[in-house]
């Protein structure tokens, strides 16, 4: 590796080439402040509060995207940076709320964060507001409040970049700026996926998850109704750091415990739906490829995945499965099946949803997601908000013993729970698939070519003598890619799964705040290491599933099945919802 | 050719366009047929010639008599007197706006012309900018075919290196030097930009040479296209100049005919051509990063340098951003060569620099003088001095975001380097005059509104800043202002200037803080509630006589 030589701080380092000042200050010990930067995104150089002297410079340079040159020297808290930094802080915080005792994000802000860090204890500049309407309440999902957006433009960059959607960009100049969805409209009337990932990259509160705790609370609390709760895949790997453990730390016994203290009646896992989903996902797979169905067959589980293609190639829809997601799965079952089991009057069944998911707000508020005759999933949760109403209870997450789901619906196996990472569904579907078709069992479980952090990963897998081709990608800008190659007709793949978030579920937008590739990969060993401690390791293998299909559904793609379990898609286009 | 005993040149730039140059001209050609004179008087219209207040304005070659604020009406005096008797007339000559008596001016010899020298306005005013033949006939595309056939396009860049020439956008950044990091940049595709945003206010100097001489930016472009290895040229002008975009696609279209751009130019294999586009109209457009952001199709913000536009610019393609007086500098260069070139203007700053010189100045309009003359020499030589014998109070150059220079200042020579050392700019060439009956807090207090309306709004400095400057700067004006106040602005314009992200912000603060330099004992009078000159409404039980 070429490596140049830079002085910091008086210093001198030898960093690679191609550094930037910021990572070489780091490799000299020196942290530099930094606002707008984010290390997953390609945002540049706006805030200037990472500002550093140059020596020969004419003007200060923003570390965080000038790169080292041989000899550099930098001084990195000049008396010019310095002053530099603090007043474009100071300039920040003048023409923002400074509402910290209200705000969601109070202890959990970057902006709160750095002013502390650099101390700052007055403006001198008269306090102004930068927006007049500045809360948009308009999409079940998302709440945006432009008074405190402070410019940084993430929001805009993972939007774009990552998912590629751009539903967001600046609009106005100067002191009138704002960053607004698609020409000035409410977020619910562009083309917007809900999929929260601008939550995530958002330093500040200007972007949030709707709280729909209070319906949650009401609820525990009405007598007449029976609550009961499903927790996803990715929540397990995540609750603990919302409750302030490291990140990756699989807490799933523990979810169950504080959950039953709450107050909720039942505590089932959404992995027993998702292994359900694998059974009718899987058949249905086996169904196309045998009787010339559309292919490539892909998944739909993620309901911004799902709102992404009805916008943008509704004219594809015919590739996805019909299979409703795990959560809805569960829900109509919850209302049936499970209803029926318990003696329970369905009206009286509550159903409250623990997601990793903002766009599983949106997804359980569609007109489809009916089948039980009331609405299957009454109350969607992120994570977030789960921890919410844990502090608020004052429940002990540590020291509370770990318990077990409730039987029937939190009975699973090891692939429903990977159906929590990128490319979980895949391999579910593929342990499954395999020895339904070929009747002989497996030799290994792990299918490793479709695990981990690459943005599309492919695999062939051979079914006695048909081979199949499969693609895993997360990130919406990733999906768009094979979109694409299906539109050009060069998919030569039958099956895809497509996840919206980075990393899948457990860098969904309803996850702990930070969300970053760091955390995400924390996660995404504690999913894998879950897996490896089950029993049971195939959905077909499920107990549970298996009564269920004797004892209600009688069949995959069965007449119940259908009606219950499977659905169909709108055609939105690109600006209407 | 039929030999023509006379030419009429009738002012076509736009100022003058406004003025009614069109209707005067219909009524001399019908004149000029009504006396039976077609076939020996030619009247042809041309780009702008110069001083754009006394429009609309003719000259009559071969005597070179101007003409000025002529009306439809005057003409047929003029034709009578003049064309057909030889007779000047008196009453409608062009008079430089000095107190002293009126005399008749010709074209030359006019102190308003006299310190003038004309490399870049060498064809403006002189010839049909509608015609490629009057272009080629003044030694139009002789430059290019000396680089096509006589010399390697290293050669080319070595002779600009050698001038000395420096970019007239702005900044003053050595034009050949850009050129070689361009030509270095190894890529399958590079491109040439002239840069005709011309987005500061009281500029129009790059809009007259493109009306006026539209060849000589398209024989530009050529050749640095040439030098660098480029083959795909745009122009990006502002909208609002409908005229010089009229008249480029027309002169691009000429070009294109005689296969001046194209494939095969000079039965070489360089091929060039070239593409007009006309911005949204920002300021910031201007910078070389935010207009290859609006080529491209996106919101015209500026980009992080570095990578530079010469090595990553229009879809990360190597790209010369150029402006138009630069461009119109090179062919002259290419033919007379580089030490021709360095005969004018000073040892840094070789050649000439068109100015626009507004405000309160006798002769407002367009000169072209030698880099290096004295401020006194523009304001009391060529601009005439200042009207209503009021003193002078101050010149901002380099446009809005330039520096404003008091009467100390006068002997200055302009150039980029002892104008930067005065903490002004020679920036664009725009010079504003004022006279001692402004007050500088109030002129500061318009400047900052032009930045607070023109700020981009991507970072942090100069979107809250510039608004801040005003909110401060008007206090100011009001008589509320204290030291403190004045101790704020001080350190956030010295933050705006080092932490902006691009020249506009940059330079925004550049007004306030030479005039809180130059001007403090005015900006003292108003912290004690009092303005010298009474501009300023100050609350009343502030105000302190004399
Ligand atoms: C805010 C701003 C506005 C600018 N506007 C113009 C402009 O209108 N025309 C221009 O030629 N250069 C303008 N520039 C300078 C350009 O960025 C660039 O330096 C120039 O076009 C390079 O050409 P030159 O080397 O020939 O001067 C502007 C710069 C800034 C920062
Ligand atoms: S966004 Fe941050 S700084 Fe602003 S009010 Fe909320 S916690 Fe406070
Ligand atoms: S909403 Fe948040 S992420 Fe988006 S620009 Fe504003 S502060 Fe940045
Ligand atoms: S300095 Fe001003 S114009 Fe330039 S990028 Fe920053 S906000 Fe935009």
């Amino acid at each position: 590796m070429e490596t140049v030589r830079v002085t910091i701080d008086g210093q001198e380092v030898e960093v690679p080439s191609g550094s930037t000042i910021l990572e070489a200050a780091r490799i000299a010990g020196v942290d530099i402040p930094t606002l707008c930067y984010h290390p997953d995104l390609d945002v540049k150089a706006m805030c200037r509060v990472c500002v550093v002297e140059v020596v020969g410079a004419r003007t200060l340079q923003a570390a965080c995207t000038q790169p080292v040159s041989e000899g550099m020297i930098v001084k990195t808290s000049s008396p010019l940076a310095r002053e530099a930094r603090r007043m474009n802080v100071e300039l920040i915080l003048s023409n923002h709320p400074q509402d910290c005792l209200n705000c969601i994000r109070n202890q959990k802000c970057e902006l709160q964060t750095l002013a502390e860090k650099l101390g700052i204890r007055e403006q001198r500049f008269e306090r102004r507001s930068r927006t007049k309407n500045n809360l948009d309440i308009s999409s079940p999902s998302l709440v945006r409040d432009m008074e405190k957006c402070i410019l940084c433009r993430r929001c805009v960059a993972v939007c774009q970049q990552v998912q590629g959607v751009s539903a967001l960009g600046p609009i106005n100049r100067g002191i009138d700026t704002i960053v607004a969805p698609v020409g000035g409209c409410e977020l619910n009337s562009v083309a917007c996926t809900l999929c929260g990932q601008c939550v995530h990259v958002c330093p500040v509160g200007a972007i949030y998850e709707k709280d729909d705790t209070q319906k949650v609370w009401s609820a525990l609390a009405d007598p007449t109704k029976h609550v009961v709760v499903q927790t996803a895949p990715a929540i397990r790997v995540a609750i603990g750091e919302e409750m302030g453990l490291e990140p990756g730390a699989l807490v799933t016994g523990k979810l169950v415990a504080v959950l039953r203290r709450l107050g909720f009646d039942k505590v089932f896992d959404t992995d027993f739906s998702a292994d359900l989903t694998i059974m009718e996902e899987g058949h249905e797979l086996i169904h196309r490829l045998q009787n010339g169905g559309t292919l490539p067959m892909i998944t739909s589980c993620s309901p911004g995945w799902i709102k992404f293609i009805e916008h943008f190639y509704p004219e594809l829809l015919d590739h996805l499965s019909t299979c409703k997601s795990p959560q809805q799965m569960f829900g109509a079952l919850a209302k049936t099946y499970y209803a029926q089991k318990a003696g329970i009057d369905p009206k009286d069944i509550f159903v409250v949803s623990i997601m990793p998911c903002t766009a599983k707000k949106f997804e359980c508020g569609r007109e489809e997601m009916t089948d039980s005759g009331y609405p299957d999933v009454d109350v969607v949760l992120t994570t977030r908000e789960l921890g919410r109403m844990l502090r608020e209870a004052g429940i002990n997450f540590a020291t509370l013993p770990e318990e077990e789901f409730d039987a029937p619906l939190g009975i699973s196996t090891g692939a429903g729970v990977i159906f929590g990472a990128t490319g979980g569904v895949m391999e579910a579907a593929l342990r499954t698939v395999y020895e339904v078709v070929t009747g002989k069992e497996l030799p290994s479980v792990d299918f490793t070519e479709v695990r981990g952090l690459e943005g599309i990963k492919e695999a062939t897998i051979d079914l006695d003598g048909q081979k199949v081709k499969v693609a895993v990608a997360h990130g919406l800008a990733n999906a768009k890619k094979i979109l694409e190659l299906i539109k050009e007709g060069k998919a030569d793949y039958q099956f895809i799964e497509v996840m919206s978030c980075p990393g899948g579920c457990i860098g969904g937008g309803g996850q702990p705040i930070p969300t970053n590739k760091e955390v995400i990969k924390k996660r995404l060993a504690a999913i894998y290491d879950a897996d490896k401690g089950m029993k049971l390791r195939k959905s077909h293998e499920n107990p549970a599933v298996k009564a269920l299909y004797e004892e209600f559904l009688g069949k995959p793609l069965g007449e119940k099945s259908h009606h219950l379990l499977h659905t169909h898609y709108v055609k939105r286009g690109k600006y209407k919802i | 050719m039929a030999f023509y005993r006379a030419h009429v040149l009738v002012c076509g730039g736009t100022p003058c366009e406004l003025g009614g140059c069109r209707a005067v001209k219909d009524t001399l050609l019908e004149e000029v047929n009504r006396l039976g004179l077609s076939s020996e008087i030619r009247v042809l219209e041309t780009g702008c010639l110069g001083p754009c207040d006394q429009g609309p304005v003719i000259i009559v070659y071969p005597e070179g008599i101007m003409y000025a604020r002529l009306q439809p009406g005057d003409v047929k005096e003029i034709v009578e007197q003049h064309l057909l008797k030889g007779r000047v007339v008196n009453r409608l000559v062009y008079h430089e706006k000095k107190e002293e008596a009126k005399s008749v001016v010709t074209f030359e010899s006019s102190d308003y012309f006299g310190l003038q020298e004309r490399i870049v306005l060498r064809n403006c005013g002189r010839i049909n900018p509608e015609s490629i033949e009057e272009y080629i006939a003044h030694d139009g595309y002789r430059a290019l075919g000396k680089c096509l056939t006589e010399m390697e396009p290293a050669a080319v860049v070595q002779v600009v290196k050698d001038s000395g020439l420096r970019g007239r956008g702005g900044a003053g950044f050595p034009t050949g030097l850009k050129w070689s990091f361009t030509a270095k940049t190894d890529s399958n595709q590079k491109y040439i930009v002239c840069n005709a945003d011309e987005g500061e206010p009281g500029t129009f100097k790059d809009r007259l040479i493109l009306e006026g001489d539209p060849h000589s930016i398209i024989e530009g472009m050529a050749i640095a296209g040439y030098a660098v290895g480029a083959n795909k040229g745009y122009i990006y002008i502002r909208g609002e100049y409908k005229l010089s975009i009229e008249r480029l696609q027309h002169a691009i279209r000429q070009a294109r005919e005689l296969g001046l751009l194209g494939t095969n130019i000079f039965g070489s294999d360089f091929a060039f051509d070239i593409e007009v586009r006309s911005g949204a109209g920002a300021y910031v457009c201007g910078e070389e990063t935010a207009l290859i952001e609006s080529i491209e199709g996106s919101r015209g913000e500026p980009r992080y340098k570095p990578p530079f536009p010469g090595v990553s610019g229009i879809w990360g393609k190597p790209t010369v951003v150029n402006n138009v007086e630069t461009l119109a500098n090179i062919a002259p260069i290419i033919l007379n060569g580089a030490a021709w070139f360095r005969g004018f203007g000073t040892e840094k700053c070789p050649g000439t620099k068109v100015f626009t010189m507004t405000g309160d100045i006798n002769n407002e309009g367009l000169i072209e003088v030698p880099m290096g003359i004295t401020l006194r020499q523009i304001v009391y030589g060529v601009g005439g001095g200042i009207p209503g014998g009021l003193g002078f109070k101050m010149a901002q150059t380099g446009g809005t975001s330039g520096g404003c220079l008091p009467k100390e200042f006068l002997d200055l020579p302009m150039d980029y380097d002892t104008l930067a050392e005065a903490g002004s700019a020679l920036g664009s060439g725009a010079l504003l005059i004022m006279d001692d009956s402004h007050c500088i807090v109030d002129i500061v207090r318009c400047f900052m509104k032009f930045f607070k309306h023109e700020s981009c709004g991507k970072c942090t400095p100069c979107r809250e800043g510039t608004t801040r400057l005003y909110e401060l700067v008007t206090k100011i004006t009001e008589g509320k202002a204290t030291n403190e106040d004045i101790a704020l602005l001080t350190e956030l314009s010295r933050v705006m200037q080092t932490s902006a992200l691009c020249g506009l912000g940059q330079a925004a603060p550049n007004p306030l803080v030479t005039c809180l330099k130059y001007f403090e004992e005015e900006f003292g009078a108003h912290l004690n509630g009092y303005c010298p000159t009474g501009v300023c409404t100050m609350p009343v039980a502030n105000v302190k006589v004399g």
